[in-house]
């Protein structure tokens, strides 16, 4: 059987390939009009890090009470209010999941970058609070005249244009102009106070009847107070107190964070020196050829990682996904192995190096298949183990998992995502790249010496 | 190359496990096995700090604020830069949110001068911990099942789901190895270990499925060949890729355990350490156990079937 000749120009398109592709992934491509930034390919410094690496916090709420009957939507909605608050926090990067069946809120942010005395304590419990503005008969809570959680429309900070006060003012919904009116004609006069959850801000007095449907809380004491206030009564409250005591807080300093950081990269770097070194010393030629396809395999998961185009999510990062990715390599380093030992085998066998290089690629292929599908579906069945609740591997996996109850373990997860696009990209590379680029460039005048490949020298 | 034996050698080989393994058993009983707060529930605070600080004066501050039992640990970074001590509750329920600000409350006013602040902090319930444990075991039976299904189809030729299940066999052992790695280096089994087996597990199936591809391949040219000939040929064909695959890795994963010594991080340690020997062994079983092992299984089922 006598295969096709691979051209000489395959080897530089491949090489050049990889090239663009490892720079790309590594610093990406960006523009700047001014002082925006934007992104056309996100590169290494746009992965979302875990917090085990740059620190934050991971925090899963629960709600107060057990015995309420919690429905999805209730649980959805809290969600959804939570990711508000955490905007008003500039917490962006923020990463919120639900798990319906256990009635759980996961919920991990990274440290805000200015703040290096971050409270993170504070900031948890302020996200589970109920957030429930009401408007009361009297000085106590018992009469509720109006509830935030229907009855407000809007809340807006403002100053007070008589006193130069800071205050919030709010747009009452239909329903609320009604029922406002008739208790301020009803209590003209006497008192009505105004209660977040089970703090009282202000009590004041009746003066006339309100009919516009706007309202003012007065009292603050600064313009933040006031800025504070009308974003929480805007993000709206929870169907019920949440929180985080008996179950899971997790609180890491940027500290440890950057140091992990720098260590990996420096460990990194040596490392995958190391590993190209070794592959060329032990098989020459197809040494730099597996240099080269890991680098391509290694740009390929960086690139699934951040995310690569501009407007795609980037994965989070965590230790567990840099185990993946040290499998991964670790598997295409075995890949390139695999191949270089069995060409040194057809050497021996007396072939040519076109026949040598062809056998050696197809006896390695079975080996290298069924080793990296095993680890693919090793890493499938993480990910559907460990995935966030609403993923659909997890799904796949639910009749299974939901007997243990579930719980994400976002590490694990990552683990198992960095693996399987590690594994795929070593089969793109290690398999089909390393076979074009060999067989392209042992046409080239310069390299018709077996030795190069492990063979004996051409006498 | 000379020839090795790997039949002959698998009994050796299994002592040597044995041995490591009944030393870990003792370490583990004297010393203990210091299993994270994940897989048991509790509160794990660590502070870092700058000066000295005594044991004793630390610990007076804390029996002082916390009821239950404690433990106290120092590091300091080879570097010396960063200096911080740990103080853990395990098993016990977790700290809540106020207990934790009130100890470092305590804490910061005990010893102003040595600047307290909170490095790292985690609570875990004890039924939340029983939790991932489980679903950490249930992921791996499915995997295996898998496995076993996927290699018993590929290489039903020669016998393929025996094939599969000796490979889990040698599986078993390097599980034992990180674990006892984790022993001997007094090293806390955390959230890390359990990516640290999965990658293991990962690895040596991958350097067992090698060596049974060369045995199917052995067995299609010599398909009269006594299966334990056919077997220690094959593992000696793959020898040299089998070492020089387990060598590169585990330089990869040692560099990883050097630098972060030098920078002094716990988190990389209780990771890379167990996984650089995990490698190790993942290699060694797979050439001496996973092959061997399944020549004992062929082997007895030919003389039963005579």
């Amino acid at each position: 059987m006598k295969s096709k000749r691979t051209g000489k120009p395959v080897f530089f398109i491949v090489f050049l390939l990889i090239l663009a592709l490892t720079y790309t992934a590594f610093f990406g491509i960006e523009n700047y009009y001014g002082d925006t930034r934007k992104v056309y390919v996100k590169g290494a410094e746009d992965i979302r890090w875990g917090i085990d690496i740059r620190g934050g916090v991971e925090a899963v709420f629960s709600p107060d009470k057990e015995d309420v009957d919690i429905t999805k939507e209730d649980m959805e909605a809290a969600k959804s209010i939570i990711e508000t608050r955490m905007v008003n926090q500039n917490i962006t990067d923020y990463e919120v999941y639900t798990d319906s069946d256990n009635h759980q809120i996961i919920v991990r942010f990274p440290w805000a970058a200015e703040e290096s005395n971050f409270d993170a304590a504070a900031a948890v419990q302020e996200l589970g609070e109920t957030a429930l503005l009401t408007f009361c008969e009297g000085e106590s809570n018992e009469t509720v005249i109006l509830s935030g959680a229907t009855d407000i429309q809007k809340a807006e900070a403002s100053l007070n244009q008589e006193t130069n006060q800071p205050i919030v003012s709010l747009k009452l919904t239909d329903a609320g102009t009604t029922k406002f009116s008739a208790a301020t004609s009803r209590l003209k006069g006497s008192v009505i106070s105004i209660w977040m959850d089970e703090t009282m801000i202000s009590a004041p007095t009746v003066n006339e009847v309100i009919t516009t449907g706007e309202a003012m809380i007065s009292g603050m004491e600064s313009a933040e107070a006031a800025k504070e206030l009308a974003d929480k009564i805007n993000a709206g409250s929870l169907p019920f107190a949440l929180t985080v005591d008996d179950s899971k807080l997790q609180v890491i300093s940027p500290t440890l964070g950057s140091d992990a950081l720098r260590v990996m990269l420096i460990a990194g770097s040596i490392a995958f020196a190391l590993v190209c070194l070794l592959m060329i010393a032990l098989y020459r030629l197809n040494g730099v050829i597996a240099a080269i396809a890991l680098l391509g395999q290694l740009a390929g998961s960086i690139a699934c990682i951040s995310g690569y185009f501009g407007g795609a999510d980037s994965f989070t990062l965590t230790i567990p996904g840099i185990a993946g990715i040290i499998l991964s390599v670790g598997v295409g380093v075995d890949c390139n192995v695999i191949a270089a030992e069995r060409i040194r085998e057809e050497f021996k066998k007396g072939k040519t190096i076109d026949g040598a290089i062809d056998s050696g690629f197809k006896n390695s292929l079975s080996a290298v298949i069924d080793g990296n599908v095993t680890i693919i579906l090793v890493s499938v069945v993480l990910m559907g183990a460990f995935g966030t609740p609403d993923s659909l591997l997890a799904k796949i996996f639910s009749p299974l998992m939901s007997l243990f109850g579930s719980q994400v373990t976002g590490a694990i997860y990552s683990f198992g995502y960095t693996l399987l696009v590690g594994t795929i990209f070593n089969l793109i590379m290690g398999v089909l790249a390393s076979k074009f680029m060999l067989k392209s460039i042992s046409q080239l005048k310069l390299f018709r010496n077996p030795a190069f490949y492990g063979g004996k020298k051409n006498a | 190359m000379r020839k090795i034996d790997f039949n002959k050698a698998f009994l050796k080989v299994i002592i040597v496990y044995a041995v490591i393994f009944l030393a870990g058993a003792v370490v583990a009983g004297i010393f203990g096995v210091n299993l994270d707060i994940n897989f048991r529930g509790g509160t794990k605070i660590s502070y870092s700090y700058t000066g000295e600080l005594k044991d004793a004066d630390i610990k007076a501050v804390v029996d002082e604020k916390l009821e239950p039992k404690f433990e106290l640990t120092k590091s300091t970074s080879i570097a010396g830069d960063t200096k911080t001590f740990e103080i853990s509750l395990v098993g016990k329920n977790a700290l809540s949110a106020e207990d934790q600000e009130a100890l470092t409350k305590a804490l910061t006013e005990k010893f102003k001068d040595n600047k307290i602040t909170v490095y790292n902090s985690t609570s875990v319930s004890p039924t939340l911990a029983g939790t991932f444990l489980l679903k950490s075991l249930v992921a791996v039976i499915i995997t295996a099942v898998l496995v076993v299904i996927y290699v018993g189809f590929r290489f039903r030729k020669i016998g393929g789901v025996s094939a599969a299940l000796t490979a889990l066999v040698a599986l078993v052992f390097d599980v034992f190895v990180t674990f006892f790695t984790c022993v001997f280096f007094g090293l806390q089994i955390d959230s890390n270990y359990m990516a640290v087996v999965l990658t293991i597990l990962g690895y040596s199936l991958n350097d067992t499925i090698v060596i049974y591809d060369r045995v199917r391949e052995n067995r299609r040219l010599n398909p009269q060949g006594e299966i334990g000939e056919l077997v220690n040929d094959s593992i000696n064909q793959t020898f040299k890729r089998n070492v020089v695959t387990s060598v590169t890795t585990f330089l990869a994963v040692m560099t990883i355990v050097v630098v972060s010594e030098l920078f002094g991080l716990q988190s990389l340690r209780t990771f890379a350490i167990p996984m650089a020997f995990g490698i190790i062994s993942g290699g060694i079983s797979s050439l001496f156990i996973a092959g061997p092992l399944w020549v004992i299984w062929k082997r007895s089922r030919a003389k039963k079937a005579a």
